[in-house]
């Protein structure tokens, strides 16, 4: 692997993860950066799926929007990156 | 039905394999009947789980090759290199298996019929599965939203789906131009990968109506992201799924 081929996928493919813990489908939420304020589609973060569990970071700054860890017997999700996340109403 | 009015937390259940399509040398589609299914999107994914004996777990993500029309569901799967998934559903899964799934999942890299403005799909390799099940729905719902695919691909022998898309392009409303990135048939001169050029002989121009949904290995999506928007695409009417060697829909 080389430096120049990315690694990441984006946060459609956290979708059945995060459908494990959330009601609604995440990936379509709009989601605002913590580190640098960049709101956009959580579905157009980028995935890093071969780290334990997932890790989201913002396509702005790279920062850790969000991340959720399976184990045998629980879920982690950790969403301090995240200002906040708008799903619009039913 | 009770079960239908409390939301239940999506969770695994397992499917019966029914029927397998060879695509390609590395592709092949699964026909899977999953008594529980609640219906899909076109351009949703679901999560495949496989159980060693040792309870070693691992799941993968895959899109939906087919359109909801209430019985089966389909996933085409390409063969990765030392892919752990992929080389069991390709190689080993067999007619009467059953398979662990999860979904349907993802609500972004959709397409509803409902909607009427024209779509723009640009797929590379399988990164078509999700377009295709667009396509599907399309013909499905009889749609008449304009719909152009450009499928990028290494030569003839990749095409997936060949004659199912051969058959949806005879439709009026739907268009279908093959990119040959490393050979062409005999008869298409340009060998390349798509760049601007192509883009403006082949692709709508940018729109208030037009969605364009791009989906392919990772660095595929980027470039055509960015060349679309270089066209003067919204980017907020571009739509994009990645995926590669781990862990995403493919």
């Amino acid at each position: 692997m080389t430096a120049d081929v990315p690694t990441h996928l984006d946060g459609n493919a956290a979708a059945g993860a995060l459908s494990e813990v959330f009601a609604v489908d995440l990936t379509a939420a709009t989601g605002r950066c913590n580190g640098c304020g960049h709101t956009g589609v959580f579905a157009e973060a980028r995935l890093y799926a071969d780290a334990p569990g997932l890790v989201a970071r913002c396509p702005g700054c790279e920062d850790v929007l969000l991340r959720v860890v399976t184990t045998p017997t629980d879920t982690y999700v950790d969403l301090r990156g995240l200002t906040y996340l708008r799903v619009p109403n039913a | 039905m009770e079960r239908t009015a409390v939301r239940r937390r999506l969770t695994w259940q397992a499917g019966t394999v029914t029927e397998i399509r060879e695509e390609t040398a590395t592709a092949r589609t699964i026909v899977l009947d999953l008594p529980d299914w609640p219906g899909h999107l076109a351009g949703q994914h679901l999560d495949v789980r496989l159980t060693a004996p040792d309870g070693y777990r691992a799941s993968r993500s895959y899109s939906i090759a087919s359109a909801w029309t209430g019985t089966t569901v389909e996933l085409t799967v390409e063969q990765v290199p030392d892919g752990e998934v992929s080389s069991y559903l390709v190689g080993v899964l067999g007619v009467g298996d059953q398979l662990e799934v999860r979904g349907p999942v993802g609500g972004w890299f959709v397409w509803r019929p409902e909607s009427t403005g024209p779509i723009q799909l640009i797929g590379g390799g399988s990164g078509v599965v999700p377009l295709m099940a667009m396509l599907r729905q399309h013909a499905h719902a009889s749609s008449t939203a304009p719909a152009r695919l450009l499928y990028s691909v290494r030569r003839a022998t990749s095409v997936i789906y060949r004659e199912d898309l051969k058959t949806l392009a005879a439709s009026d409303d739907v268009d279908l131009t093959f990119v040959y990135t490393r050979e062409a048939p005999p008869g298409e001169p340009r060998v390349g990968r798509i760049d601007a050029e192509l883009l403006a002989a082949k692709a709508f121009a940018p729109s208030d109506e037009l969605t364009t949904y791009v989906c392919g290995p990772t660095p595929f999506v980027e470039t055509v992201a960015d060349l679309l928007v270089a066209a003067g695409h919204d980017p907020a009417r571009v739509r994009t799924e990645r995926f590669g060697p781990t862990g995403g829909p493919r």
